[in-house]
């Protein structure tokens, strides 16, 4: 059941959001220097889909979500099937257009992801609040197998200056 | 699991001690709102009035055609609506078929979220003048706003300029710009849609009364400007002197956008001027001084006044007016410098910045017996940011109405919304509920099949209501 609904969705992403699809070919096209890490195709992800990883929110308020999620899946695609209670998480479901599933990482765990930033990713990051150097979004983060245990923060939706 | 939640909010809602909470206007504030308060309190009752037959407000009417993937949102909404405990209740308008006091009366807590829904004027000379088009009304106008559905605008002439430099500004650039055959398949309507096919619009400024530093739009919305196919960016090169030296010391949003403006500004220098293409053109340091018409008051043109910044630090510098003046001529101008909020109840207070005044969203806590009234989103806020900020506010005045409900143990008395209708609105037109949109919704998407379209939106709400009353 987990795993059709799961395939499903890929399925939809590789339809609905070819926008992410050609971000990531764009960034292996455009930087050579980081060939060392190479970026997964969607054949890949498909095949690696029943290995798992532990992987934890930390929220705002110190609560720790902790949950298994496939290799293959985005952050995103963890939150959601998992239905973990991030409120408000992915409003615009990972096409790059709104900032809501902003998550920070440790400086290691950052340093490690195999695809940088694309300056779409960039430009909605620009708008979240509590932005910092190890800032990424759930929605553009695969996992891998050697992320097992990551940890990342979920900021605070909200700016007290605003209020 | 879920039948076990449903079956005891039922149980719940069989006794009377349960909230009772009312939020009026159904957009995104709102829905946020009902979000938060559906998920952190254990029963509760939350019902979303909307003036509009329809919800969604500013994702369904503000948000452009052709940024689909930001409507996406709907589907949480749409989650948020479909609960047991959330009712919604279109076509019911605060001020006309009720007043704040009554819902007060009736609820344990009373929300605004109705937004900004006017624009901001600019005051100078012919104003009024033949061709001057609200952007927010050139928006309602391509998104079937019913209000803006038959907005007359000329777009026969070949050049427009925008007043203001935020992303509604950029909007109606892009959508004056894109090659027609893009804007087909999204569900812009159908009026605005064949009006554009028309248009002789070839070169649309952009005018700004600060520096290329000062600008409101956001990154995304101008590289995607950037991008447009059959498009060039022109920038004067004159507005960037000195502009390259400061970016170092801003702030990575900001220093990147400057950075994406000055990478333009370079190629432009170097790519010639395509017959083909229209011409985006932005222009800064001028600031409107009147609109200049001819003898049947159409605009002709706009007298701008060049301005100037004055002190050395970014964030102590002023635009100050310079006693020159420019002249740009053109047959159509968009008034794009911001919306207002309307009162749209008179017992509504506002305060010296036209929201409505509060303290961590509320705004009345004066009342022995009536509920105690909060304001979230751009009511309160004022009308700036993206759906984001408005996200993050909304849950937060909903945690300080949940912490408010939880902190107190006894509801009674209160009949809610069959009070409300009972007494006040009976004779006044039907109320749209959520079957009614979901009517609504299918026959759009029906009518956007038949044109190839995600869908086609009915523009009358006479229409909406046959839809969705059976």
């Amino acid at each position: 059941m987990n795993i059709a609904r799961i395939s499903y969705r890929t399925l939809l992403k590789t339809f609905n959001s070819p926008k992410s699809y050609i971000n990531k070919y764009n960034y292996l096209g455009t930087s050579f220097s980081n060939h060392g890490s190479a970026v997964p195709l969607s054949t890949t992800k498909l095949r690696l889909k029943d290995e798992k990883v532990k992987l934890t929110f930390i929220l705002h308020d110190g609560k720790r979500l902790e949950t298994e999620a496939n290799v293959g899946d985005t952050l995103l695609d963890v939150v959601v099937n998992n239905d973990l209670n991030i409120e408000g998480y992915g409003a615009c479901e990972g096409t790059l257009t709104c900032s809501t599933c902003h998550v920070i990482l440790k400086k290691k765990d950052y340093d490690k992801l195999p695809e940088e930033a694309c300056e779409e990713e960039r430009d909605m990051l620009d708008l979240a609040y509590g932005l910092t150097d190890t800032s990424r979004l759930g929605c553009q983060i695969t996992l891998t197998k050697d992320m097992d245990g990551l940890e990342v923060t979920v900021p605070e939706t909200i700016n007290d200056a605003r209020s | 699991m879920n039948f076990i939640k449903l079956v005891s909010i039922r149980n719940f809602s069989s006794s009377r001690n349960i909230p009772r909470v009312c939020i009026v206007g159904a957009g995104p504030a709102g829905f946020y709102a009902a979000m938060h308060i559906t998920k952190n309190l254990p029963a509760v009752n939350v019902d979303i009035i909307e003036k509009l037959p329809v919800p969604f407000g500013l994702i369904r009417y503000g948000v452009a055609p052709d940024h689909p993937e930001v409507k996406n949102v709907i589907n949480q909404f749409t989650k948020v609506a479909q609960q047991p405990n959330v009712n919604f209740y279109g076509n019911v308008t605060l001020g006309k078929d009720i007043r704040i006091s009554q819902l007060r009366q009736h609820y344990d807590a009373v929300l605004l979220t109705y937004g900004a829904e006017e624009d901001k004027t600019l005051g100078i000379e012919n104003e009024e003048a033949d061709n001057i088009v609200a952007a927010r009304r050139f928006v309602g106008w391509y998104n079937g706003l019913p209000s803006d559905k038959d907005l007359k605008i000329d777009l026969s002439g070949d050049t427009a300029a925008i007043l203001g430099q935020g992303n509604v500004a950029l909007d109606v650039a892009r959508i004056l710009l894109t090659p027609i055959n893009e804007l087909k398949s999204t569900d812009i309507t159908d009026h605005a849609l064949n009006a554009l096919a028309e248009s002789k619009i070839k070169e649309v400024y952009l005018i700004g009364r600060r520096g290329p530093l000062q600008v409101a739009f956001t990154i995304k919305e101008l590289r995607e400007q950037l991008k447009l196919s059959n498009c060039q960016t022109v920038w004067r090169n004159q507005d960037f002197e000195g502009v390259e030296n400061m970016i170092n010391d801003l702030p990575r949003p900001r220093k990147r956008l400057t950075e994406l403006m000055l990478k333009s500004l370079n190629e432009y220098k170097s790519i010639p001027i395509h017959n083909d293409n229209k011409l985006f053109k932005p222009i800064f340091f001028r600031a409107p001084k009147k609109i200049l018409v001819n003898s049947h008051k159409k605009i002709t043109g706009i007298d701008l006044i060049c301005n100037e910044l004055q002190g050395n630090k970014l964030e102590e510098q002023k635009c100050v007016a310079t006693a020159n003046t420019e002249i740009l001529n053109c047959s159509l101008a968009f008034r794009s410098i911001g919306y207002k909020c309307v009162k749209a109840d008179d017992e509504i207070v506002f305060n010296s910045n036209g929201l409505v005044e509060n303290s961590k969203g509320i705004v009345d806590n004066n009342s022995n017996t009536l509920a105690k009234l909060y304001v979230a989103g751009w009511l309160g806020t004022g009308p700036i940011g993206v759906i984001l900020h408005t996200m993050g506010n909304a849950f937060q005045v909903a945690k300080v109405m949940c912490d408010d409900l939880k902190n107190k143990d006894c509801f009674t008395d209160k009949g809610g919304f069959e009070e409300i209708k009972k007494n006040y609105i009976k004779n006044s037109s039907p109320i749209v509920n959520w079957e009614g949109w979901e009517r609504i919704d299918k026959y759009e998407i029906e009518q956007g099949k038949l044109r190839n379209k995600p869908r086609e939106k009915v523009c009358s709400i006479e229409k909406m209501i046959d839809i969705a009353i059976i």
